[in-house]
């Protein structure tokens, strides 16, 4: 995997020495807080409503197992033991001091890890599928552009005060597993007519208040004019970028408000003004980082252990049939490990968690691990014959519950549990929803079903774009849950419909239970999957199912 | 007819630790909502605010937060507050933790 070069080092220590003596200034009353607000978001130190919170960058979701290590280290030494890892591909610590964080950055930087660009109007962290370099489905692994993104963008002079933040997410695989068009840019690698390399590119998807799915701004870009036209598409929404508004300021609206085909035509101009200054030397430097991201080396071994306890272990079975997906190299598997144990916070591991996580990446995963924006902790390579010894690992560290992709493993943002800007609660919503679904035991008959909850209106927990999506609003000083129906976040992207009026906090779960037994109801078999049979039977039985026919009836009347 | 001013306390966030805090009658800041001073005047209220406000070495995000207030002491009125006394509710951290 990709390695520092001095130059990263030096700028990470640099870095990390100025916002050392930011945060003493401001200690000692010689920084105001207006003054170093914006220098402590541009460390990635958020005040939330109980305490500090520290987002760390894990770019493209990557880390090896020192520096999963090295964050246990860093939540039992200055933080309660735990981290939460969440849907940007980041790990966020909820209980820092102010005095702390710059020894937190610094050992960070003793693993080659940082929080710089997590926040503020800079192009953030960069999103890639966390199965790249892995996945059977697979034209070509996404992390090396996206380094090669992160490179050309960290401090870059022109992007550091931007309208608004910029997320770029890339997929290598035409099965997007990086949500890709609710990005301000995605980037599809695809091949053209005669099979080289080169990439679809999809400006303004986005979230929050206004969600928007990304549109096709070039359908095919040859890999050499990558940075050039990044750079094109960012100067022209700089440009034209609302900064009178916050709420309008996203790439998202300015390509709604000016149309694609105008953006399309911008962005050509600017781009043949741009590319003649890229002279081949970003080439040179993606050659060199294409090698840093080698496949590891892949033994062929016999898979008979795998064999033996998927035949007699049902518990491993299970979790093998639910957690495990298609690798690239024969013998081979990408493994899952949920955060979302049934009634845990979704995306929370302690620090012994993470250190089993380690262990079991150093010894059997070619010392690999990845964070999914789903909030699970991915093992890219595994051999199918170490499967039952991880899967027993797990299980002693409460990491075996076989619930990828199903009804319990939900995303939730931090809501106002944790989060300032929250108008309700989602972490006890995704608990209680969990809970109920093990208990009655529906979850393997429900089959894939994604939940996604978010807090407010800002959509981090992209509800949007979840099959069943979920958004806590505060009504009149109390929460109230609105639900949306057949959101979807990959290559067929959808933003979810609303219902109608939302539900108290005691009847969200109720509901969310009745939504699941009409879809039971109406589905053609068990191989109709809930978000297909959405899209055949329409919103009607399940707004029915949710508000009765009172409503309709008075309506018609 | 001017709205009623309904019983306040104003509210903060600690510079160094990040946790909740109440500003008290004696202008000191408490971590405890019990501790504060329920401000029943607008104008008083508007002041007391100004000069929390300026008290930038300690504490962040100064605003006035509206309680309920009885004889056993005031009380959020809003769920977010609620849980800026207590903590999150998935954890037994933050404030409920703590020994009082
Ligand atoms: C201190 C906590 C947080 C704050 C203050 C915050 C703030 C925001 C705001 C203001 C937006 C709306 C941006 C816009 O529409 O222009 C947003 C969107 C978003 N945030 Fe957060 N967020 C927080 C935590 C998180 C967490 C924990 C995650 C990941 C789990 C996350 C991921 C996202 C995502 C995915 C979006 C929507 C995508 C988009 O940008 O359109 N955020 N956030
Ligand atoms: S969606 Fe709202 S409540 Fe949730 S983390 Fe984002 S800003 Fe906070």
């Amino acid at each position: 995997m990709y390695r520092y070069t001095d130059f990263d080092a030096a700028f990470v220590a640099e870095r990390n020495s100025q916002f050392r003596a930011q945060v003493e200034r401001r200690i000692d009353g010689n920084l105001t807080e207006d003054e170093f607000k914006p220098l402590r978001l541009m460390n990635g130190l958020y005040l939330q409503l109980h305490a500090y919170m520290l987002r760390v960058a894990i770019p493209y979701g990557t880390l090896n197992s020192a520096q999963m290590r090295q964050l246990a280290y860093i939540a039992e030494r200055w933080d309660k033991g735990y981290g939460h890892f969440t849907t940007r591909q980041n790990i966020q610590f909820n209980w820092p001091t102010l005095r702390d964080v710059p020894d937190m950055l610094d050992a960070l930087a003793e693993v080659q890890m940082h929080a710089i660009q997590t926040s503020g109007n800079t192009i953030r962290n960069v999103t890639a599928d966390h199965f790249a370099g892995a996945a059977a489905d697979e034209i070509a692994d996404p992390r090396p552009v996206a380094e090669l993104i992160r490179q050309w963008s960290t401090d870059h002079p022109e992007f550091q005060f931007l309208p608004r933040k910029f997320k770029i997410a890339v997929t290598g695989s035409p099965n997007d597993r990086a949500v890709t068009k609710a990005h301000d840019i995605g980037l599809r690698m695809v091949r053209n007519d005669v099979g080289e390399p080169g990439f679809e590119v999809i400006v303004g998807g986005g979230l929050g208040r206004t969600p928007m799915i990304g549109k096709v701004v070039r359908d095919f870009l040859p890999e050499a004019d990558l940075l050039p036209y990044l750079e094109a598409v960012v100067s022209v929404w700089n440009l034209l970028g609302r900064r009178d508004n916050k709420y309008k300021s996203r790439i998202k609206i300015t390509v709604h408000e000016h149309g694609i085909d105008d953006i399309r035509a911008r962005v050509e101009e600017r781009f043949a003004l741009l590319r003649p200054a890229f002279t081949g030397v970003d080439q040179q430097l993606f050659a060199q980082i294409k090698a840093d991201f080698a496949p590891p080396a892949f033994k062929d071994r016999d898979t008979g252990p795998f064999d033996l306890a998927y035949a007699n272990d049902p518990v491993f079975r299970s979790w093998a049939d639910t957690n495990l997906s298609a690798h690239r190299a024969p013998g081979h598997a990408i493994g899952q490990i949920s955060l979302k144990a049934h009634g845990a916070t979704p995306g929370d591991a302690t620090a012994d968690q993470m250190r089993v996580m380690a262990d079991l990446a150093e010894r059997y995963g070619h010392d690999e691990l990845r964070i999914s924006h789903e909030q699970n902790v991915v093992l890219p390579h595994v051999h199918m014959a170490d499967l039952p010894a991880i899967h027993a690992a797990l299980k002693a560290a409460g990491l075996a519950t076989a619930n990828i992709g199903k009804i319990s493993d939900i995303i939730a943002c931090p809501g106002m549990d944790y989060c300032a800007l929250a108008t309700a609660r989602s972490i006890p919503i995704a608990q209680e929803i969990a809970t109920r679904f093990d208990q009655l035991k529906l979850e393997h008959e429900v089959g894939d079903l994604k939940i996604k909850i978010s807090g407010c209106i800002n959509a981090c927990g992209h509800h949007h774009v979840g099959h069943i999506g979920i958004l806590g609003l505060d009504r009149a000083g109390v929460e109230n849950y609105q639900i949306t129906l057949g959101g979807d976040h990959t290559e067929t992207a959808a933003i979810g419909q609303r219902t109608g009026p939302g539900f108290s906090a005691d009847e969200i779960v109720p509901a969310i239970e009745r939504i699941v037994d009409t879809y039971l109801s109406e589905r053609d078999s068990a191989e109709e999957t809930f978000i297909d049979t959405f899209r055949r039977v329409g919103m009607t039985p399940f707004k029915t199912a949710l508000y009765g026919e009172s409503d309709k009836k008075q309506k018609a009347a | 007819m001017p709205a009623i001013f309904t019983p306040k306390v104003i509210t903060a966030n600690a510079l160094l630790e990040g946790d909740v805090v109440y500003l008290t009658q004696d202008d000191t800041w408490s971590r405890h909502l019990a501790d504060a001073d329920v401000l029943t005047d607008e104008a008083d209220a508007q002041i007391r605010l100004i000069d929390a406000s300026a008290r930038t070495s300690e504490v962040v995000g100064v605003y006035l937060a509206d309680v309920s207030a009885d004889a056993k002491g005031p009380k959020p009125t809003h769920f977010r507050e609620a849980f800026r006394m207590r903590g999150p509710s998935n954890y037994p951290h933050g404030k409920q933790s703590e020994a009082l």
